[in-house]
């Protein structure tokens, strides 16, 4: 017996009321973070031991902000994305649940658009 | 809801450790510390937009023995994550469910990880030395 109005089963959002929106979004970043990630590390590796000239000169060189950044949003996407279900998971107070949930969220839209923007510094700025 | 002592599932006291379960919740570990790994990349390229001794500050940090152990840490579950995704991707299109199967992309995923962390440590030090 399926207990759900035929409104509820057409609109196909389940009992997260995000349907697969989480899910596919998870996946989504996941995969672009692929080759994204595999870039940063081929030049990171250098870069780990490098002066701050010559970070400079790579960060602003050719399309990298523009994939610096892609790199960020996807990976702080991802991440909050990850330690929802994680905090989802374990914490059962609904309070320290929620507070929980908001900082991430918040953080990482704050260590992602400040972390945007020093890319953007590096590239234009003096 | 009354009772909160019922034991909960997976009941890991008894079940024995298995490569699925191990890379299962290893999955997760090494997801949570990379979140930890975005936050050190933040502090890095936010560090250089503050001149040369704020960056060489970072870099000496990052260049300690504590900050290299955390890096090689990142390192290893960055290609861990990156592995085991890939595998997750495959369940997702419905591959890889037999166990002989799911054996065989664990193991591939942890000799991967094992792999491209030391290709990586090879490859960094020799451009740090040459």
């Amino acid at each position: 017996m399926d207990m759900r109005s035929p409104l509820s089963r057409v609109r196909g959002l389940g009992s997260s009321n995000d349907g697969i929106h989480h899910w596919w979004v998870q996946r989504l970043t996941g995969i672009a973070l692929v080759p994204l990630v595999l870039w940063f590390v081929f030049y990171g590796v250098a870069l780990a031991s490098a002066d701050l000239a010559t970070v400079k000169a790579w960060v602003g060189s050719h399309y990298n902000p523009a994939l610096l950044i892609l790199l960020i949003v996807c990976l702080f996407h991802h991440g909050q994305l990850g330690l929802q279900v994680v905090i989802e998971d374990y914490v059962h107070t609904e309070s320290t649940k929620v507070a929980l949930l908001i900082l991430v969220k918040l953080s990482a839209v704050l260590l992602g658009a400040c972390s945007a923007f020093a890319v953007l510094r590096l590239t234009f700025g003096g | 809801m009354a009772n909160t002592n019922r034991p909960l599932s997976p009941h890991l006291q008894v079940y024995r450790p298995q490569i699925t379960s191990i890379l299962s919740i290893t999955h997760r570990i090494t997801g949570v510390a990379l979140t930890g790994g975005a936050v050190l990349f933040s502090y890095w390229i936010m560090a250089a937009t503050y001149g040369p001794e704020a960056f060489a500050r970072a870099q000496a940090v990052f260049g300690s023995w504590f900050g290299q152990l955390v890096l090689w840490g990142m390192v290893f579950s960055l290609f861990f994550h990156l592995g085991n995704g890939i595998r997750h991707l495959g369940w997702d299109i419905g591959w890889g469910y037999e166990l002989d199967k799911l054996r065989t992309s664990g193991w591939l995923t942890v000799v991967f990880a094992v792999a491209m962390t030391v290709l990586t440590l090879v490859v960094a030090y020799a451009a740090a030395g040459g």
